[in-house]
């Protein structure tokens, strides 16, 4: 039950192969990292550092295996739209927070 | 366009003969118009479970002390009366059932973007439903918790609260995969012509909903999840006993469920917008501001959810700021109201059934948005919260809003999609029952929670005696009406008057312009699109002559 008029602007470069592989490889490298890092007692980094290798990862899989990265430029705007609701949610969460 | 099989739309989607035969042909349809029914009639049947629930709710609470039912069973009652209304009536109604059948038709589609995600997620809502049900028969007893399933109770109750913690997780699902499809065919399918400004403002309101759907629903999911860990292993993420925060618990319940409102009111605003200008013979005033005021609700309606929680000994910052937003949030809700006014204003109005529930919706939808603003309001708030002040605010909102614009798009709709057309005297009569027992048995409520009823309560001081007897008459009234309505609407289906006309009501969106009932693609060939919606002045498909006849 598709239109066919749609078809066309699905058709995309992929990066090959190589990279798909490149980049598990690199999501395995930076699990090893937080789960070594887990283990160090950094203080209050410890949260942040684990947060910001995820952001990696995150960034990572949406632009490279879930084709952020060649997509049409309203599935980004969608993704920065959600984003944004989470970080005002997060700030609007913090406010009941003591520390803000 | 894809050449389609000869005679799929021959006959209607009622008459099409696909792969499957009898029941398998309506539960295994990807038909977007078969699983909008499948979802009437599921949402009906639990509706119906609802009704009787508060109705027993009612019946206890018409004198003081114990009367038909003891205090467990009274919490477990508005527990369930709670859930079911919620997740499995108001939210889906609107959206599953007249979403799916009429956003395809009306933005000129063959069928919403993922058919077979649309099949699944009624699937999901009926398991979803059932564990429901399920729960209250299961031993340990139905649970007891509300419908918020506040920690630290929900981790301590021996009653059944994982299967309903189960059921609400799995009908988030259907609500997530509903939202993904319309927001996918909006973008995407849109038929030739039919640009943003061109959308029927039902639509607009869909695109908003679905929006929320996707993004606020899964924050439940996972809080929902955490809780049912919380009680099989002890996380002590929320429960104080292990060092865990309950208030978070409200946070995260209510990031959800605050904007769910809007889920359940938004698309029933969508349906009101497209009926009065129908019944008024006028253009929409204010489209575009309609339209934009849609978007914001939703926006605004997702930062505003802590203003359930003025009472629980949140930060000063944080209650400045809920209720700042709360205030700003009417703002658009205000918008509709004026422009549905303004478009009255002047207008030829007919007073079909459609119309006598949509003017009901403006009127009870008003009253409730304005006692929500009094809430919003820090000091009242504090006096007000868990008093009956709250349940006839939500009612008012929730069901004179959203419950009488389901009732609307029904009588709106209901001969386009099944080409049988209702008795017009049993369905104005049953709306004055409803309208006057709505009334009847919620306004008393307002005043006794403003003199200090509290909710929830099994048992009250006689000084409320007055108030409680007069609300359980209004229920009794109130449900004269329902059984009026589904009666009449249910013989319609039977041995009503067929009829094949294809604009009924003398429409100008895009499902009047499809055959009754629709046919497998609702399209001979997909329409294209020239003009705004609602050009009543510029099109003369809708003459008087026309008028006569259908009047």
């Amino acid at each position: 039950m598709t239109q066919d008029h749609h078809n066309h602007e699905t058709q995309h470069n992929h990066p090959g192969y190589g990279i798909y592989f490149l980049v598990w490889f690199a999501l395995l490298v930076l699990t090893g990292i937080t789960v070594t890092v887990a283990g160090i007692d950094f203080g209050n980094l410890t949260v942040a550092t684990a947060l910001t290798v995820a952001c990696i990862k995150s960034y990572l899989v949406l632009t490279i295996f879930m084709h952020l990265k060649v997509e049409n430029p309203v599935f980004k705007v969608f993704v920065w739209v959600a984003l944004f609701f989470l970080i005002v949610s997060l700030v609007l969460l913090f406010t009941d927070y003591s520390f803000i | 366009m894809t050449a389609h099989p000869t005679g799929v739309n021959d006959v209607s989607y009622l008459e099409y003969k696909g792969k499957h035969k009898g029941l398998m042909s309506w539960i295994f349809s990807t038909d977007h118009k078969r699983i909008g029914v499948l979802y009437l009639i599921s949402m009906l049947t639990f509706f119906a479970v609802g009704v009787t629930f508060g109705f027993l709710m009612r019946l206890e609470l018409i004198a003081p002390g114990p009367t038909i039912m003891d205090p467990q069973t009274y919490n477990s009652i508005f527990t369930l009366h709670g859930v079911i209304m919620i997740f499995l009536f108001i939210i889906p109604g609107l959206p599953a059932v007249f979403g799916n059948f009429f956003l395809p038709i009306m933005i000129g589609a063959k069928d919403v973007s993922f058919p077979r995600l649309n099949l699944l997620s009624w699937w999901l809502f009926l398991i979803g439903g059932l564990l429901a049900i399920v729960s209250v028969f299961l031993p340990g007893g139905p649970a007891d918790t509300g419908w918020t399933f506040y920690i630290p109770y929900s981790v301590r109750s021996g009653t059944n609260v994982m299967p309903a913690l189960m059921a609400a997780f799995i009908l988030g699902f259907s609500s997530i995969l509903t939202g993904l499809n319309f927001v996918t065919t909006v973008h995407r399918l849109r038929t030739k012509g039919m640009g943003w400004f061109k959308l029927p403002l039902f639509i607009w309101s869909l695109y908003s909903t679905a929006w929320i759907q996707v993004l606020a629903t899964p924050i439940i999911g996972i809080t929902l999840l955490l809780v049912v860990f919380e009680r099989w292993m002890g996380f002590g993420i929320f429960d104080p006993a292990l060092g865990g925060d309950p208030v978070l618990y409200q946070h995260l319940f209510w990031i959800y469920s605050h904007p769910a409102v809007y889920i359940m009111i938004l698309p029933a605003m969508g349906v009101i917008s497209e009926i009065i200008p129908v019944f008024a013979r006028r253009t929409i005033f204010g489209y575009k501001f309609i339209a934009f005021s849609s978007v914001a609700i939703a926006l605004l309606g997702s930062l505003v959810w802590a203003h359930h929680m003025f009472t629980v000994g949140m930060s000063g910052t944080a209650m400045f700021i809920f209720s700042l937003l709360t205030f700003i949030v009417a703002i658009p809700s205000a918008i509709k109201v004026f422009n549905w006014v303004a478009t009255l204003y002047k207008g030829s109005i007919y007073t079909d059934p459609p119309m006598l529930y949509a003017l009901a919706f403006i009127f009870l939808f008003s009253i409730g948005g304005f006692t929500g603003l009094m809430q919003g309001a820090l000091s009242v708030n504090l006096h007000i919260h868990d008093t009956s002040f709250i349940v006839a605010h939500f009612h008012y909102v929730m069901f004179g809003g959203t419950g009488f614009g389901i009732f609307a798009a029904m009588h709106y709709w209901w001969p386009k999609m099944f080409g049988r057309k209702y008795k017009m005297r049993p369905a104005k009569v049953a709306f004055w029952l409803l309208f006057v027992g709505f009334n009847v048995l919620y306004f008393p409520m307002f005043v006794m929670g403003w003199l200090g009823m509290p909710r929830r309560y099994y048992d009250y001081l006689p000084e409320y005696t007055p108030y409680h007897r007069l609300s359980t008459i209004g229920s009794w009234i109130l449900i004269t009406g329902l059984i009026i309505m589904f009666y009449n609407l249910y013989s319609a289906l039977r041995k009503g008057e067929k009829t094949t006309e294809e604009n009924i009501w003398g429409g100008e969106t895009l499902e009047w312009r499809a055959k009754t009932p629709p046919p497998l693609e609702n399209f001979e060939d997909l329409p294209e699109v020239s003009e705004a919606p609602y050009e009543y002045k510029e099109n003369d498909l809708v003459n008087e002559k026309e008028l006569e006849e259908v009047h």
